[in-house]
């Protein structure tokens, strides 16, 4: 079932195009990794899908209602954390955990936000204007995640926690995903996104260039094989589908197109394979492979 | 139009008035004891007809009509009629300063910093917010117009009569309910707090010179001003209500335009663009005081401005003051008469001690900016590199005393600019000069003490404009109010010869001074051995 569709997405700040036709699409039940560079069009998809930014063209859809229109009522099942949470000074951390979760409507189960305060190690009785970044993060994580919601929208939600409090969300965002909740996760920690994430979407320049399930995007990529040989490989440079070639005595580290892999393993043993390691690429090798392509086109 | 766009607004309302609540208390609290000051002064200062006839007298004159309004009811000169004449614009002005600040609080610098984004996540009305606000400001002004009106009548002043306080109530509230929804729109138009605050301060001060000029001669040119209009009901002498009825629909169409442009613009967006700037910084911007100059460029040029035109609108009421102080008796009360003085050079100088402690705003504002700086962790990038904290504090030193210099300069140059020509007692040029430049000592030592609790006290550097009001309380209504000598000698102010009446006296202005040098001193120890605090 799909909680939110994203179609045709366009948005425009008068004469610069911050998306051109995004297409995104969130089912149930699933966590769904929204990745691309500073400036490509992360934030501003989710505030459209908020309902902060009008779209200049194409719909923005979640539980079937209009993300501009029906702004409140999507808002009463959805859970919204920020990369660059601001609060007001004078007011408490707790304060501010109960305001935004009364004005989310929800029942609060006191139990489940002590134990969210006690995971995440917040003190909620200074004033917001003593937090640091991280700490300001987290009151909107525990207001995010005190109480169900059935999508969470979090963008670079992590931006400021330590790697200790990052498991403690990863942990929620799985909780809630047990629960049957989606979520819609924008991250530059591609570590991150590569444990949680059923699916993802890469962004650039307002257009996603990339969409799928991790093991459907590694499919299109390369492998990293190393290996280490008896005898010296001739001339494997030369051999259809290899790449990014690095050769130290006999030990050979490069990458192999997926369709070739079959033909260079078979080429390589005729030397005497005594290692072979073979590596899925990473999300950051997906990453850099679809920017270093455009950066020469596109940079300056 | 979008579904359920109030949603939530209650819930806004509450958590608004909770957090302002302390605020508005404040400036309820001050705007009506002042009045109420004022209103007993006044009634206790002229005991008969024939003394309030004789104030009247002078105020039928274009200089007191462009700086209070146009004078009615002199034929009757009441004290209702004193009241709402010399004290309802310069109340309402100030009402209108609360509100604007109030609204920009409320609305755009919330969505600036970030906080509107949080709450538009939840399930709250694109809205509420602005609602809420609305509403707030509305019942503030209500809450003043009620407590002003009950508490004037309540004085039992026989022609302060309970319709003609309602009024002077409702004038003040409807005041600020006008620019307060003037605040809104020119929320929606600017993408930033201080971009809203300088438009509407602008329509203010737009406002006010409108009326001026209107008032002064040209009177149909005052019912451009909403104040012009709002003076229109003539409180304590003809009551007339339809200018609030027209004021009330003028807030209404405003409010309703400016909800329209929040309901479909982006968040974070205001109509106005804003330009791309430099690419590169110039070499100027890249030391210290260039760069502090840079930042507060524009209030410090619009400062400048401001003191130009006070020294000017003082300058134009120069002429005839003779007669004027003849038989005005609460002026001479406020001036405290010496014999042996013309009139007019006594006026001069309680103008220079007026207008040196407005020329004292702009230096402590560019003093406190480092306070200012601190707090957002922006200083740290500057002492975080090969720049000591002493010099950082002497550069905001150095431009503050220079601001100081400078716009008391511009001040007397107004002055002299517009009112010299008109005197009829021969003062030169340089007395005048003199007698200003006299009270840069005393602005020196307010400086001083800011430095001095910056340095020691950084939470409490903004006390220095309590002390600062006190200052301009007791100078200004020190001797209508006949206070005690220690009360007045506790402002630096009056510690400084009151040129051309008395004489220059260099060893106290050396004193002074060195004591203010001594201050600066301990502000600069005291900021080097304390912690930065974000």
């Amino acid at each position: 079932m799909t909680l939110l569709q994203v179609s045709q997405l366009t948005k425009k700040f008068g004469g610069f195009t911050a998306l051109d036709g995004v297409n995104l699409t969130v089912n149930k039940g699933e966590i769904y990794g929204f990745i691309g560079p500073n400036g490509a069009g992360k934030s501003t998809t989710i505030r459209v899908l908020l309902g902060l930014l009008k779209s200049t063209s194409g719909t923005a859809k979640i539980f079937g209602l209009d993300a501009w229109e029906d702004a409140v009522e999507i808002h009463k099942k959805i859970a919204y954390v920020p990369g660059d949470v601001n609060l007001w000074p004078n007011l408490t951390g707790g304060e501010v955990i109960d305001l935004f979760l009364k004005m989310r409507g929800v029942t609060v189960d006191s139990a489940r936000k002590e134990k969210l305060i006690k995971q995440f190690d917040f003190d909620p009785t200074k004033k917001c204007r003593t937090y640091s970044k991280g700490n300001r993060q987290k009151v909107a994580l525990i207001a995010a995640f005190a109480a169900d919601a059935d999508l969470y929208i979090l963008d670079e939600p992590t931006s400021g926690l330590d790697p200790l409090m990052e498991r403690v969300f990863q942990s929620c965002v799985l909780e809630a995903k047990e629960a049957g909740s989606s979520v819609l996760l924008s991250s530059h920690i591609l570590s991150e996104v590569e444990r949680l994430c059923d699916r993802v979407a890469i962004i650039r320049e307002g257009q996603i260039i990339e969409s799928g399930s991790l093991a459907e995007l590694r499919h299109l990529t390369r492998i990293q094989l190393s290996v280490e040989t008896k005898r010296a490989i001739d001339d494997i440079a030369s051999v259809k589908g290899v790449h990014d070639l690095e050769a130290k005595e006999n030990a050979y580290t490069f990458q192999v197109d997926g369709e070739s892999l079959g033909e260079v393993i078979r080429y390589v043993s005729d030397f005497g394979v005594k290692k072979l390691e073979s590596a899925p690429p990473t999300l950051e090798d997906l990453f850099m492979r679809h920017y270093e392509g455009t950066q020469s086109e596109g940079g300056k | 139009m979008a579904k359920q766009s109030s949603y939530q607004t209650a819930l806004l309302f509450r958590f608004f008035s909770k957090r302002e609540a302390l605020k508005i208390t404040t400036w309820i609290v001050s705007i009506v004891v002042v009045t109420l000051m004022v209103a007993l002064a006044l009634s206790g200062l002229f005991q008969n007809d024939q003394e309030r006839q004789a104030i009247a007298e002078t105020m039928r004159n274009p200089a007191m009509s462009a700086l209070v309004g146009q004078g009615y009811g002199l034929d009757n000169y009441t004290d209702g009629a004193m009241l709402a004449h010399q004290m309802l614009l310069m109340t309402a002005v100030v009402v209108a300063i609360m509100n604007i600040l109030l609204v920009v609080g409320l609305t755009r610098a919330d969505e600036e910093d970030g906080q509107l984004e949080m709450i538009r996540a939840l399930p709250v009305g694109r809205l509420a917010q602005t609602n809420a606000a609305l509403l707030v400001m509305v019942a503030t002004n209500v809450v003043l117009t009620l407590i002003t009106a009950i508490s004037l009548a309540s004085l039992g002043i026989e022609s302060i009569d309970w319709h003609g306080s309602l009024l002077y109530g409702v004038v003040l509230g409807i005041t600020g309910i006008v620019f307060g929804v003037f605040t809104l729109l020119a929320a929606q138009l600017s993408d930033n707090a201080r971009g809203t605050k300088m438009l509407a301060f602008a329509v203010l001060g737009v406002s006010f010179m409108i009326r001026a000029i209107g008032d002064a001669g040209n009177e149909l040119l005052s019912w451009f001003s909403p104040l012009g209009i709002l003076l229109g009901t003539e409180v304590y002498v003809n009551n007339y209500w339809w200018p609030i009825a027209v004021s009330v629909i003028l807030a209404i169409i405003i409010g309703f335009v400016a909800l329209r442009l929040q309901q479909t613009r982006d968040i974070g967006a205001g109509l106005i663009r804003q330009k791309p700037g430099k690419k590169e910084a110039s070499r100027f911007l890249q030391t210290p005081i260039g760069l502090s100059l840079r930042l507060q460029r524009t209030p410090l040029i619009a400062w400048l401005i401001g003191m130009f035109l006070i020294g000017a609108s003082y300058g134009s009421v120069l002429g005839d003051l003779e007669g004027f102080f003849a038989e005005n008796e609460m002026m001479v009360e406020l001036i405290g008469a010496v014999e042996g003085v013309s009139m007019t050079e006594q006026f001069l100088s309680m103008l220079m001690v007026v207008m040196a402690i407005m020329g004292t705003i702009p230096a402590l504002m560019s003093l406190l900016r480092i306070r200012g700086e601190e707090k957002k962790e922006r200083t740290e990038h500057i002492i975080a590199r090969p720049i000591s904290r002493m010099k950082l504090l002497m550069t905001y030193l150095a431009i503050a005393i220079i601001t100081s210099t400078v716009m008391l300069l511009t001040a007397v140059v107004g002055l002299a600019g517009a009112g010299l020509a008109l005197l009829d007692v021969e003062v030169s040029f340089s007395t005048l000069l003199q007698a200003m430049l006299a009270y840069l000592p005393a602005v020196w030592i307010m400086l001083g003490l800011a430095t001095v609790l910056f340095g020691f006290a950084p939470k409490f550097t903004s006390w220095i404009w309590f002390y600062l009001i006190y200052s301009f309380f007791v100078v200004y209504l020190g001797e209508l109010l006949e206070m005690p000598d220690w009360l007045v000698n506790l402002t630096p102010y009056a510690h400084i010869p009151e040129l051309p009446v008395e004489s220059l006296n260099w060893s106290s202005l050396s004193l002074i001074t060195i004591i203010a040098l001594g201050l600066y001193a301990m502000g600069l120890f005291g900021y080097r051995r304390r912690d930065v605090e974000g």
